[in-house]
């Protein structure tokens, strides 16, 4: 057609009029809502940009640990007198002993009692240990001299990493001139290095901030998820089932409803009132245990999955169900063979949603004593044990400077979990979306 | 029609309207091809034979009218029940119709072929074709009513017509055997008898199948007939 | 053939099979029988006074207007309204002259007797080897792996599927096109050899030419199987069934042989509805 119309009007009846007149006004609602949308979106991103950035910019200088390089002699007279290459001997050796050698070596000035205890105090307390584990490792160490890279002090870290400000006074700050002098005089020889912080996800935690690690707390979070996932997931699965399928429609079963619904509601600290009154006081079962914290988290969590498994099961069509009784398929039989595998993917991801909002939880593991230092690494489910999010708070109570940097880690890792839970759900769901 | 109650598509029931309508203007014009025919036999007007038979072609042309509407009506309203028989049963009586007209035209032809001869006297003639007239007419009547009595009436009425025939036959073979001169004035008038008489039987054809239109059922098989002149032996006797 | 129906009503009055006299040729054995039917939803009452026989190894079409309680009594046929809680029926509906809803009736095994066909193919989400198999899986009628795979294959056969899928078994029912699926559902409920098939509006929801191989496949079956067919189109009733029951507003108005039914039905309700005279 040859025939141009004229800026996308219509043909002149009365009806076409009024609409075209009230377009503009239409048009102009319409971007006005999209722009509320948009700075709605904005605000939110930038708030959440403004946290995240604020928590990564204090916590990533956490993966890195200063390291002193000291030359160690691993004499047999100090280890292993007798030759008995028993680990039970060498692990009873006195480990400080070749470390303050090793300082006196490198700095043959320093005297006197006061002096030496400063300079002993640039490496870590916890070194020996480090040494001790290295020795047991590897015995063809005894007799040799090594060069080993030990961990420095907190307070000489947070010094490399230029944490602190030495424009202060000397009396006001806890690293001294003197110490300064020496940490300056092993940097120019190479022997301070900022390494990779593998004993932030190796260790169990600790009183000095540059061996505490949080390795303790994810075995914790991970008894504590497993005991809630295998007693909610099936509990949660079989109540939506029977809620859903089998229950008769009254109103015993519609106050059942609204009272699954409102405990999803209820404060979590709640949970761990009465977590601490039946699990620990009346069943009397272990302490900061991670199988009462699961015990406690699957009850927070069940009544999540059972909405989310409700409302799985009932976006199943019922011409499925149909289908499966008119070919003689048993009530029972139609809900295991057909009606959950199609809604099972709903119910994984409202599990994995729940999940990880049991992982980020804090105030009813508080109540149930998960808030103990626990140095060991949880053996099993009974062993006294702690959380992520337990550990974040500890950390963050704590007034050290390191610890500063090491929360705002631990809360890092917490969201990467957080994170990868939930991109899980929805890979999970998008996956298996079917449509009918 | 019977049926009061209408379609609740309208046009359907235009479409049917249109069907009954071409019915009955095809109905008026066989009678008054029977009525002309008639009149040219008894008034020996071969002019008004030749109209009659050139007025036989409307009938054709109103009977393929009927056929096109039926086969549209069949393919695009798929009937049912009443209408169906309606529908069929209109096909069957356009087409009784048209053979109707066929006779009339029939007679006319002969109707020129007779003005030639001495004229016979045949009064029976007239009365069977007025009979005839009547019964085509009371038929059509009864298909506009939706009247089963009176196509059953009309249907019993056809043994008159036959037993008129049946002296009519008898009365020219007398003229025949008394004069042979007769013969040719008297044998185109036993046709037109015979054509006369097929119209009375056309006539009792639709009367059977407004019958089923209305009831749904047939007729009984046996209708009172009465031609037994396929069985009569002329006596040359005297 | 007036004689004929009477010879024909009196023979199904008849309760019991008397085979002593001599077998009347294509005589119909009553294979269900409604008698004094009721269904209530909750206070509405959806189906009054129903009296209907189902004729073995014939297609009985139920034809009527919306909401006039054709699918509901069809449903009641396998006791599919027993999933509806507030449904109850009254009545007797016997099937081979044992009440369907006497206590003592299992079920499950009634729907393997009587097997249903929906408006909307059902498919499961399953391979369509799975969905064929499952039914004489649970009802436990094949006890090898190629019992179950004859079965399969003869049913597929039997609904026409079986050359436009054999080689791909293993994919999923829910891929064919709207037709073979109806057909896969029908493949489904004749694997486990029911003798019974309902059919609710089974073409409603596919073209024309689907729909003539289902009408297709249903005369093929009526050899073997009584089938009772819900239909909206009066021209499938017409084209598929020998006998038709006409249904309005909750009551049966009147049923007969399909061929009278649409050329000359008894009652004038039927009659305005085949033609067109009211919805």
């Amino acid at each position: 057609m040859t025939d141009v119309p004229d800026s996308g009007q219509f043909a002149r009846s009365p009806a076409a009029e009024r609409v075209s007149a009230s377009l503009k006004r239409r048009y102009a609602a319409e971007k006005r809502f999209r722009l509320y949308g948009l700075v709605s979106i904005l605000a939110a991103i930038s708030f959440l940009l403004f946290l995240l950035g604020s928590i990564v910019s204090n916590g990533y200088s956490a993966f890195w640990q200063s390291q002193i390089r000291l030359e160690v002699e691993f004499s047999k007279a100090d280890f292993d007198p007798k030759g008995t290459d028993d680990p039970k001997v060498i692990g009873g050796a006195n480990f400080n002993a070749p470390i303050r050698d090793a300082l006196r070596k490198l700095f043959p000035a320093v005297e006197g009692r006061a002096n030496l205890r400063r300079l002993y105090g640039l490496i870590s307390p916890s070194a020996p240990f480090t040494l001790r584990n290295m020795v047991l490792a590897d015995t063809s160490l005894i007799g040799t001299r090594q060069s080993v890279w030990l961990p420095a002090s907190s307070d000489v870290d947070v010094f490399v990493k230029g944490q602190i400000d030495v424009s202060v006074p000397e009396d006001a700050r806890r690293i001294k001139d003197q110490d300064i002098a020496w940490i300056q005089a092993l940097q120019e020889r190479s022997d301070v290095e900022l390494q990779f912080n593998t004993a932030l996800f190796s260790n169990g935690d600790s009183r000095d901030a540059e061996v505490a690690g949080i390795w303790g707390a994810v075995v914790g979070s991970f008894y504590a998820l497993l005991i809630c996932l295998v007693l909610s997931f099936p509990l949660g699965v079989m109540a939506a089932v029977y809620l859903e399928e089998f229950a008769p429609k009254n109103r015993w079963t519609d106050l059942v409803e609204v009272n699954i619904n409102n405990l999803a509601a209820v404060p979590s600290i709640v949970f761990g009132l009465l977590g601490l009154a039946v699990f620990l006081n009346f069943f009397d079962l272990p302490r900061s245990a991670p199988l009462v914290g699961g015990m406690v988290l699957a009850l927070m969590t069940l009544p999540t999955i059972i909405i989310a498994a409700r409302a799985a099961l009932k976006a199943v069509p019922p011409s499925i169900r149909e289908a499966a009784l008119g070919v003689g398929a048993s009530k029972v039989q139609t809900i295991t063979h057909h009606v959950l595998p199609l809604a099972m993917p709903g119910m994984l991801t409202g599990t994995i949603i729940g999940m990880a909002q049991a992982l980020g939880e804090t105030a009813p593991l508080l109540m149930i004593g998960m808030v103990a230092f626990i140095v060991d690494i949880p053996g099993g489910p009974l062993d006294p044990a702690t959380v992520l999010p337990v550990q974040v708070y500890l950390w963050a109570d704590s007034p050290e400077r390191a610890f500063v940097e090491r929360t705002s880690a631990a809360i890092m890792v917490l969201l990467a979990f957080l994170i990868s839970m939930n991109l899980l759900a929805i890979i999970l769901r998008k996956r298996f979306e079917r449509r009918w | 029609m019977a049926n009061p109650s209408e379609h609740i598509v309208k046009s359907y029931d235009e479409e049917l309207k249109q069907l009954n309508t071409l019915i009955n203007r095809m109905g008026g014009v066989v009678e008054t091809q029977l009525d002309g025919a008639i009149q040219a036999v008894l008034r020996r007007d071969p002019e008004m034979a030749e109209r009659i038979v050139k007025g036989d072609g409307q009938v054709d042309e109103m009977e393929q009218e009927v056929g096109a509407l039926v086969i549209r009506l069949l393919a695009l309203r798929q009937p049912m029940a009443v209408d169906l028989r309606h529908i069929v049963s209109s096909l069957k009586i356009a087409a009784d119709l048209e053979r109707f007209g066929d006779h009339a035209k029939s007679i006319a032809k002969r109707a020129i072929a007779i003005s030639q001869v001495p004229r016979i006297p045949a009064p029976g003639l007239d009365r069977m074709a007025r009979m005839v007239q009547a019964m085509i007419k009371d038929v059509l009547d009864a298909y506009i009513e939706g009247d089963t009595n009176k196509a059953i009436r009309v249907w019993r009425r056809d043994a008159e017509v036959d037993q008129l025939y049946n002296s009519l036959f008898r009365e020219l073979l007398t003229y025949m055997m008394e004069d042979p001169r007769n013969i040719t004035g008297c044998t185109h008038l036993l046709f037109i008898a015979k054509n006369v008489e097929r119209m009375g039987d056309h006539a009792t054809n639709i009367a059977e199948t407004v019958h089923y239109q209305v009831k749904g059922t047939q007729l009984p098989d046996d209708r009172p007939k009465g031609d037994d002149p396929s069985f009569a032996i002329a006596d040359h006797n005297g | 053939m007036t004689r004929h129906l009477e010879l024909k009503t009196a023979v199904m009055n008849k309760k019991s099979e008397d085979q002593t006299e001599a077998p009347l040729r294509n005589v119909p054995r009553t294979k269900i029988s409604a008698t004094h039917v009721d269904v209530f939803y909750g206070e509405k009452q959806a189906l009054m006074d129903v009296n209907l026989d189902i004729n073995e190894r014939e297609v009985t079409a139920l034809i009527g207007p919306s909401g006039c309680g054709k699918s509901t009594f069809l449903r009641c046929l396998n006791r599919m309204n027993d999933v509806i809680d507030i449904c109850r029926v009254k009545g007797d509906i016997l099937l081979d002259d044992r009440n369907i809803y006497d206590r003592a009736i299992d079920v499950v095994q009634l729907r393997a007797l009587v097997g249903m066909v929906f408006q909307k193919p059902n498919p499961f989400p399953k391979s369509i080897y799975e969905n064929v198999a499952y039914g004489p899986r649970i009802h436990g009628l094949a006890s090898t792996g190629e019992e179950l795979d004859e079965i399969v294959m003869s049913s597929l056969g039997r609904a026409g599927l079986l050359n436009e899928v054999k080689d791909r078994l293993n994919e999923p029912g829910t891929g064919l096109s709207g037709g073979q699926q109806q057909r896969l559902c029908i493949a489904r409920a004749i694997a486990v050899s029911p003798e019974v098939i309902l059919m609710d509006e089974p073409c409603s929801a596919l073209d024309p030419i689907a729909t003539a191989r289902i009408e297709e496949l249903i005369d093929e079956l009526r050899a073997n199987f009584t089938i009772v067919i819900v239909t909206h189109s009066m021209q499938q009733a017409a084209r598929v069934s020998q006998r038709t029951a006409f249904f309005h507003l909750g009551n049966l108005v009147e049923v007969g042989d399909t061929e009278q039914i649409f050329t000359n039905p008894s009652d004038k309700r039927t009659q305005d509805y085949i033609t067109g005279r009211f919805g």
